[in-house]
């Protein structure tokens, strides 16, 4: 068993690792790209591809690390962030998997990125037209907690049959006077398709309507692929009675100071100790460097949490 | 410590460290070699090639030491591997009927043509734990010694061309025979699993699929859940050539040989207005020597035949979307291991939400703030 | 049960019929299923179809709901706007639309036609959700008018049926269909399962709704004292094949055939 024989065709530049550009072979990525050309074409509706085991376990990003490669080129400079942050570890590592496998340029500023890969939240920064933004589905279908067969939901969604998403929402508010659906909040989009906007919180869902950025979204494990082309009507479900609002809290950031992004809460002892810190770390910082905001918490606190 | 707020590079950097460290164990013992591993550590190479999807025992060796022997991380580490590789070629399809067979046996006759082949197998071993294996280093006279009392010499233990047992049965037209929907298979490797999905590819996927995931399912078939009736009419594990035919060329070519598992069940007959009553199948199929997962597997893919059968489909291992989308080890591995990633944004919404709840309550002394409604303004719907 | 029930008035047969059935035929062995049933459904009318189990009533229901495509025959319904769609031939979409709009069915076992882990008012609503009502107030308003049309307490409505009585169950699947005004009314056994005092208060309730609502309704029994009591017209299977049709009244007090013979001696006689 020689060692040569399990060496590599690349037919791009190789990287470093003898991998092709973006690790995966030019067939899968145009499989994938004709993918993402019918999810463009008809806005919200879930395509199903191709998908290959990528070196990453499934559910931690599979499907977006696939939607990236298949987009991203040589010049595009990328950005990588789970819960808003830069710095989590499944963003470090599918970020340094992009490092090595296309050698691109990485930024941790919103606006210098041209694609973003992200899990569980839309940048604070409004986007611009020509940046992407890859989520990373966990579970594509809306319709999944009602109806478990995939025949079945294909068939609700062919007939728009959705009904049963107002059920929910009505339960949530006859339980609990509210719509007790905090992330992943269905929206319609296009006027056509409901779509499950990955698990965001429902915080970002205003932000996906009317976007100037193309929004793609990639699920490995079900293999599912779906867009909100730029510009395009993303309306949360709701009653007209019951509007759908978003979070709002009634804290600023301890760090920058901002009063409408979303706040992680970060425990700080075992005696109750709570900072409120924007969970877009881009954001934060930027405010704090741009602005040179005061930070309303002890430095000794901040000191704690940017460490 | 594991950090999400700062500091994730760094933290990754020293878990991969201690990770190399914790794998190599005590460097006073000398380390494994992957030779070492395909030749003594065999099941477990068999187990990663088949559920890996690659047929490469050096590699599924190396997988299993760089995994410290965890074999659903092997099983990962060669599917992830086996995405890069380009696709030079498609093979005919292999004939296990010219198997050069090393085990054979069938449960429904007492002989067959071509006789039972017990091989190697675990099968009548008592499970003594066998001390003198503890000692270092087994004697290797003890092993020479046991080849030599063999009969005929190890290099003539296969029997080349045994019949099927099931196209004896076939030939009297007391079991299905079994034809392919298609010509051309699918490939669940290239295309997404489409519901329903046919035979070919359903196979693709329990061949794939995780070994106890299977298991259970058969063991529930047997134990009443979807009941069929089963009779290992032949397993047999041996090597068959695997052919190309390159377009240059136009005829077939031998590549190499592999080696398979197989197993045929006999199931439950059945018969309608328009057809005779036969014996129905269940196939299974593997690399390497893996007759558990053969056997489960034509167990599962008979329960799965049900409603070709027109049977009834009430049992877990009866429904297609339930089994092929929840065998695949690498698939629910990853998903189950993903709730260790950070979700503090999903969190707080819920604990944000939880706490306006919470806090109504508290001011209205009631979940349903919303359902206090004028009964008397209720009562003209129907007349109206 | 067995109090001998006013017969309501029958819809003059003028008008065109809602439902025309051409030979159909659904069968999954010989004599197993439904072999060439023809008959017309009028506005306003209710047709009882009675047999032993096992006779094809309920295949022949499901066929008719356009749940099981027949094998051969023809289904025609007149919708409201006076089109006739031959429910068949019509695209999927079509006919999923009819059954949550147009047309209701009620099954034997409540938890088939109820979703059993929403409330009851979110059952009732589902429907008009399903047709693009998104007034939660409006919703909430017609829930409670329908429970109390079925004579559920209007405290219940955000209970889950599973928290029900089998009658009341019943009852809830029977507001979940008519909240839409459907002109076409399928039920099977409706009343199977209760106990006696219940079956007579949920047929009392069926019969009124029937009438206020001018409804067509297909029922499936195995009782002919409830067929007696709900229908206008009988049709007698057995073995998959229609032995006669006619009058309520004239197959229970005057049957032609000897199946429907024994079948009436067997089950009116004391």
């Amino acid at each position: 068993m020689n060692a040569d024989r399990h060496e590599h065709v690349s037919s791009e530049a190789a990287s470093p690792e003898g991998y092709n550009f973006a690790y995966l072979d030019e067939q899968t990525k145009r499989m994938l790209r004709r993918a993402l050309l019918k999810a463009v074409a008809v806005p919200g509706y879930q395509v199903p591809f191709g998908g290959r085991e990528m070196p990453l376990p499934y559910g931690w990003g599979t499907g977006g690390i696939q939607v990236t490669a298949a987009v991203i080129g040589s010049d595009d400079v990328l950005k990588v962030i789970d819960q808003g942050a830069d710095d989590t570890t499944n963003a470090v590592s599918i970020r340094r998997f992009f490092v090595t496998t296309t050698g691109v340029d990485t930024t941790e500023k919103t606006c210098d990125a041209t694609v973003i890969q992200t899990r569980h939240r839309i940048p604070e920064t409004p986007l611009s037209e020509g940046q992407i933004l890859v989520y990373q589905v966990p579970i594509p279908e809306p319709l999944r907690f009602i109806e478990p067969s995939e025949t079945e939901t294909r068939k609700m969604h062919a007939l728009q049959e959705y009904g049963v998403m107002h059920v929910k929402l009505y339960e949530d508010i006859a339980h609990f006077g509210h719509i007790a659906t905090a992330y992943a909040y269905p929206v319609k989009v296009n006027g056509r398709y409901v779509m499950d906007p990955s698990p965001i919180p429902k915080f970002d869902n205003p932000k996906m309507h009317q976007s100037p950025a193309l929004q793609l979204f990639g699920a490995g494990r079900e293999k599912r692929i779906y867009a909100v082309p730029p510009f395009t009507d993303v309306e949360s479900l709701d009653f007209e009675d019951y509007p759908f609002e978003i979070q709002s809290w009634d804290h600023h950031c301890d760090i920058c100071g901002a009063s409408e992004s979303f706040l992680d809460e970060v425990v700080t002892d075992d005696q109750g100790g709570r900072l409120f810190v924007c969970s877009d770390t881009d954001y934060c910082r930027t405010r704090v460097e741009a602005e040179g905001v005061q930070a309303v918490a002890s430095p000794a606190k901040t000191q704690e949490v940017l460490s | 410590m594991y950090v999400a707020v700062k500091g994730g590079e760094k933290a990754i950097d020293h878990a991969h460290n201690l990770l190399a460290r914790r794998r190599r164990g005590d460097t006073r013992q000398a380390a494994l070699s992957v030779a070492q591993i395909r030749e003594q550590m065999k099941l477990a190479v068999d187990r990663v090639m088949t559920e890996g999807s690659v047929y490469d025992p050096e590699l599924a060796a190396l997988a299993v030491k760089q995994a410290s022997g965890d074999l659903m991380e092997a099983i990962f580490l060669l599917r992830a591997y086996r995405t890069t590789l380009p696709r030079l070629a498609v093979t005919s399809p292999v004939n296990t009927g010219d198997m050069l067979v090393q085990r054979r046996i069938s449960a429904t006759f007492k002989d067959v043509p071509g006789g039972q082949v017990l091989g190697s197998t675990y099968d009548y071993t008592h499970r003594l734990l066998d001390f003198k294996l503890l000692a270092e280093g087994e004697a290797e006279s003890d092993v020479a010694e046991r080849a030599s009392s063999e009969e005929p010499a190890a290099a003539d233990e296969s029997v080349a061309r045994c019949p099927r047992v099931l196209e004896m049965l076939n030939s009297e037209g007391l079991i299905e025979s079994a034809k392919p929907e298609n010509e051309q298979p699918g490939d669940l490797t290239r295309e997404p699993l489409d519901y329903p999905a046919d035979r070919a590819t359903r196979l693709q996927a329990l061949a794939r699929g995780d070994e106890g995931f299977l298991l259970a399912l058969a063991y529930s078939t047997q134990r009443g859940y979807g009941r069929n009736h089963p009779f290992a009419g032949e397993i047999r594990q041996g090597y068959v050539a695997v052919e190309i035919v390159p377009e240059e060329l136009g005829f077939a070519i031998d590549i190499g040989d592999i080696e398979l598992t197989e197993c045929e069940m006999i199931n439950q007959f059945v018969g309608s207005k328009d057809r005779a009553p036969q014996f129905t199948r269940g196939y299974g199929l593997g690399f390497g020597q893996c007759e558990r997962k053969a056997m489960a597997m034509a167990l599962v893919d008979r329960s799965l035949r049900a409603a070709e059968f027109d049977e009834e489909r009430d049992s877990p291992a009866q429904n297609e979307e339930f089994v092929l989308s929840h065998c695949d080890n690498v698939e629910s591995n990853g998903f189950v291991s993903h709730l260790k990633l950070p979700h503090y944004v999903d969190f707080q919404s819920e604990l944000e939400l939880l706490r306006k709840l919470r806090k109504e309550f508290e001011e209205h002394g009631s979940n349903r703030p919303a359902a206090k409604t004028n009964a008397a303004t209720t009562a003209t719907e129907v007349t109206s | 049960m067995n109090q001998p029930a006013q017969t309501i008035e029958r819809t003059p047969a003028t008008e065109q019929p809602v439902l025309s059935v051409r030979n159909l035929t659904k069968l999954y062995a010989p004599s197993k299923g439904c072999h060439d049933v023809s008959f017309d459904l009028h506005p306003g009318e209710v047709l009882g179809i009675v047999g032993e189990s096992g006779s094809g009533k309920t295949t022949l229901l499901k066929t008719l709901s356009a749940r099981l495509a027949p094998d051969r025959g023809e289904l025609l319904y007149l919708n409201s706007e006076q089109q006739l769609m031959d429910v068949y031939q019509l695209p999927e979409f079509r006919r999923r639309q009819l059954l949550r709009s147009d047309w209701g069915v009620v099954h034997q076992h409540p938890q088939d036609g109820l979703r059993m882990r929403v409330s009851a008012g979110a059952n009732i609503g589902e429907r008009l959700m399903a047709v693009g009502d998104r007034h939660y107030q409006q919703l909430r308003q017609r829930g409670l008018g329908w429970l109390k049309a079925v004579e559920i307490d209007e405290d219940r409505i955000d209970d889950n049926p599973s928290t029900f009585s089998g009658g009341m169950q019943q009852r809830l699947q029977i507001a979940r269909n008519l909240v839409t005004h459907p002109r076409l009314v399928f039920m099977d056994e409706p009343t199977g399962g209760l106990d006696v005092s219940v079956q007579a208060r949920l047929l009392d309730l069926l019969r009124n709704l029937v009438m206020d609502m001018n409804l067509s309704v297909v029922i499936v029994t195995h009782d002919l004292a409830v067929a007696r009591l709900l229908s206008h017209r009988l049709m007698v299977m057995r073995r998959g094949e229609v032995v006669e049709q006619g009058l309520t009244d004239q197959i229970l007090d005057d049957p032609q055939h000897p199946y429907t013979q024994l079948l009436v001696s067997s089950v009116l006689a004391p």
